[in-house]
């Protein structure tokens, strides 16, 4: 007994839809980050699903292709993390705060 | 059997993606985003890609999410402390969110509702394929991303040094 490859993609639609909202609800830096992480491996996983549906259509290649796009955006989303980490550390030192209230500098 | 790990897992990663997205204190958010990326990461290796799943565990929760830890106790970040822009805000984000999601989940479920995949075969979940497949065909991309984490390292250090080297005097 499998499970439909279909509930995989709803449970991605279901974390993205949950970092979506906490993205635009949440007031500190780091927790709007996070909620963007939640996204980033909502999309992951919807990935991983479709090359799974790829194996079964096709060839062993095309679930590698999906695969490694993954591998590639975790790479990418570690490389991000590491930046906007040290930006918002950057940001603290100036502003002594995080708080997206606050930095509103280039709010016109 | 795999229904049951699909639904423990599944059930395990919304209810904490919820805590991430609710909770008040940022160091509950991502003690919470742990339980969902182990969860995701779960999923990966019941989808075939146990590759994919360790290195989820590694690189998530290994590297990027202590290094989140360690920012918000660095800079002492509490409790959120301005409002979060009243319940009307809320509700156009809850509104918005769920139609763009409510959007994407029609189309999937449109599209693939239908569809049964048998259970995996050995050779499909064997790791030499996909090495063979991203040190030959990917090789460059493979490279690329190794020069791309070198300047995300070095940018990183930058940003985040007291007295940023540009030789823009020592006003700190």
């Amino acid at each position: 007994m499998t499970v439909p490859v279909v509930w995989y993609l709803l449970l991605a639609a279901v974390l993205f839809t949950i970092g979506t909202f906490g993205a635009l609800t949440r007031r500190n830096g780091i927790a709007i980050f996070l909620s963007i992480e939640l996204m980033l491996n909502a999309a992951n996983l919807a990935i991983v699903a479709f090359s799974r549906i790829a194996l079964e259509s096709g060839d062993l290649k095309s679930m590698l292709n999906g695969q490694i796009l993954v591998l590639f955006v975790l790479a990418v989303a570690a490389a991000e993390a590491a930046v906007g980490l040290a930006l918002f550390i950057a940001v603290y030192r100036d502003k002594r705060t995080i708080d997206i209230n606050r930095l509103n500098l280039m709010r016109w | 059997m795999s229904l049951a790990v699909f639904a423990v897992f599944a059930s395990l990663a919304t209810i904490s993606a919820l805590v991430v997205v609710l909770h008040r204190n940022p160091v509950y958010s991502v003690m919470s985003l742990v339980v969902t990326l182990v969860s995701v990461a779960a999923l990966f290796v019941l989808l075939g890609a146990p590759f994919l799943g360790a290195l989820q565990i590694l690189v998530y929760t290994g590297a990027i999410l202590v290094l989140f830890l360690f920012v918000i106790m660095l800079l002492n970040v509490g409790r959120e402390d301005t409002d979060s822009g009243g319940g009307g805000q809320r509700v156009v984000a809850l509104i918005a969110a769920a139609l763009f999601g409510g959007l994407i989940a029609l189309l999937f479920w449109a599209r693939y509702q239908g569809l049964r995949v048998p259970t995996l075969t050995p050779e499909a979940v064997a790791l030499r394929p996909l090495a063979r497949e991203l040190l030959s065909t990917y090789l460059l991309p493979f490279e690329i991303v190794g020069v791309l984490l070198l300047a995300a390292v070095i940018a990183a250090t930058v940003l985040a040094a007291k007295n940023p080297p540009s030789g823009g005097a020592s006003s700190s």
